[in-house]
């Protein structure tokens, strides 16, 4: 079964220089696409990568599995980019900024739907939000 | 018809029909005008979006020594304040920001914290860090003053918001070839998105476009407790482009709002940040219509279909203050999420909350219906299309040096 996933990889240092996502598409099949990337510029910080991952579910676990045993810390998109309901005021000014069209006003109640999944962590959202709403959580 | 002196009869009773001014809309389609204007008494409105010109000044009582603010500098929270009426008497405005805010060196700026944050957090009960100067006289020695404030400690606070409320606003597009960064929110180049900011047919002063009852002594659902019309509004223009049946165009009516601060609830006051722009507030507002006659009914029928406003390219015309629009749009297109400017389909996003401004015309419904919130006789009308006053622009002077 062929899965499509978005996932968050953290970098140490060390690993910066391993070409990791190479073996995820020679050994593991995989197809992938990056959403977003920083590069560790201090010895203390780490590099992000923030990737779409297409492949067969076996060869996609067995990838992941690949990537933890490396050393990176994986999370899935969904639990970094939120929003704290408490401060959203469903105005709507996110809904034009969001590349990928993840917020969508609900017709009936008015509401703005923040759907995390098609969220790619773009951050663009974070200060175009009025109340300051959406937070990210890398 | 009716006085609002029978409908407060009503009220008090618990017989007062009480609606939305999105529920009389179905009402008068199915009722028709004249019989739901006799059996309606009151419509309820609600607007819920960040509103300039919004302030609070409160008075912080004497310390011992003495000191006088009045001339010296006041900070809360780091936030500049105006001390300069008295000794003791502080104003504070929505779009304040601390001294060390680097505002828009690094262009667009956060404008993460300025004078709508501490309003919002002063609301919610928070300890307030307050720290000024003063020059120090005979009878108000002391020079400096820190100290923490809560609003439960102040001797008077009040919300006094001299421009709230618009009737009726610009729609904002772009159309230029790079992203600008307005009070309208971030704009895309080349049309890339149109931003509206009403709360359309549940908006108060569209509901009665010609002043017919809200006036100077309304009392009204302010900041989530009750406050009233003070006033117009600054820039209230009147002499705007109108529909047939009277309704702006343009930014047109606005109301100065009064309120205890102390009744209000930081959920309806909330500090806003807009990128690139600065910081502000965005204020909850609801007010009743009493149903006097046949007239104001069918006024508060207004749909969205039937509003109008002017799209204003925020790149150009606005900066340079050139009249020029790039069209009308109706806010049921707006609020179905696409309009068509110059042949092109613009995705449209709204700075003001529908669904707040629902919650709030409820509210205010309940409050009536409840018999907690009687309707006031406005004690003086707002400016109409008849006074001539329109909105001038500032005819300069250079100085001669």
């Amino acid at each position: 079964m062929a899965v499509s996933k978005r996932v968050v990889l953290h970098f140490p240092r060390r690993l910066v220089e391993q070409p990791v996502i190479y073996h995820l598409v020679r050994d593991y099949n995989l197809e992938f696409n990056i959403l977003r990337a920083s590069i560790a510029a201090e010895p203390e910080t780490e590099g992000l990568l923030v990737l779409e991952l297409k492949g067969e579910q076996e060869e996609y676990d067995k990838g992941i599995k690949f990537l933890l045993k490396s050393g990176l810390k994986i999370q899935s998109l969904s639990q970094d980019v939120v929003r704290n309901e408490a401060r959203c005021t469903h105005c709507g000014a996110c809904i034009t900024i969001c590349p990928p069209g993840a917020f969508e006003l609900d017709p009936e109640t008015r509401q703005v739907k923040f759907l995390d999944e098609k969220c790619v962590a773009c951050g663009l959202c974070i200060k175009a939000c009025p109340p300051r709403a959406m937070e990210v959580h890398f | 018809m009716k006085t609002i002196a029978e409908i407060n009869e009503k009220i008090k009773s618990g017989k007062a029909v009480v609606v939305t001014a999105e529920e009389i809309i179905d009402i008068v389609k199915e009722k028709g005008v004249g019989q739901a204007a006799r059996e309606v008494d009151v419509v309820t409105t609600g607007t819920f979006g960040p509103m300039c010109s919004s302030g609070i000044y409160f008075n912080i009582g004497h310390s011992k020594p003495r000191i006088k603010l009045g001339g010296g500098r006041v900070y809360l929270n780091d936030v500049l304040a105006y001390p300069g009426l008295a000794a003791v008497d502080v104003f504070l405005g929505a779009n304040a920001l601390p001294d060390d805010d680097p505002r828009n060196r690094v262009h667009p700026g956060d404008f993460n914290y300025g004078g709508g944050h501490v309003i919002e957090e002063l609301v919610a009960g928070k300890d307030i860090r307050m720290t000024a100067t003063a020059y120090g006289t005979d009878c108000y020695p002391r020079k400096r003053l820190e100290t923490w404030l809560n609003l439960k400690d102040l001797n008077e606070a009040v919300l006094f918001n001299i421009r709230n409320a618009y009737q009726n606003y610009n729609v904002a597009v772009n159309l230029s070839d790079k992203t600008i960064y307005t009070y309208m929110g971030v704009l895309k180049p080349r049309l890339g998105n149109a931003n509206y900011c009403s709360a359309g047919q549940l908006s108060p002063l569209l509901n009665d476009p010609l002043y017919k009852t809200i006036g100077i002594g309304t009392r009204i659902f302010l900041g989530g407790g009750v406050g009233y019309v003070a006033w117009q509004g600054t820039q209230h223009s009147p002499n705007v482009p109108r529909t047939d049946k009277g309704v702006p165009k343009r930014g047109s009516g606005t109301l100065a709002v009064i309120g205890d601060l102390k009744q209000m609830d930081a959920r309806w006051l909330v500090g806003t940040s807009m990128f690139g722009y600065g910081c502000t507030i965005t204020v909850g507002v609801g007010v009743p219509i009493p149903i006097l006659s046949e007239e104001i009914l069918s006024h508060t029928a207004v749909t969205d279909a039937e509003i109008f406003a002017g799209i204003v390219d925020y790149s150009d015309a606005y900066p340079q203050q050139k009249p020029d629009i790039v069209g009308e749009v109706d806010y049921a297109s707006l609020k179905s999420g696409k309009i068509k400017i110059q042949n092109k389909d613009v995705p449209t996003g709204s700075l003001s909350s529908y669904s707040k401004a629902l919650e709030i015309a409820r509210t205010l419904k309940d409050w009536i219906a409840r018999g907690d919130f009687l309707l006031t006789e406005a004690v003086a009308p707002l400016p109409g299309v008849e006074s001539g006053v329109t909105f001038k622009p500032l005819r300069e002077r250079p100085l001669q040096i």
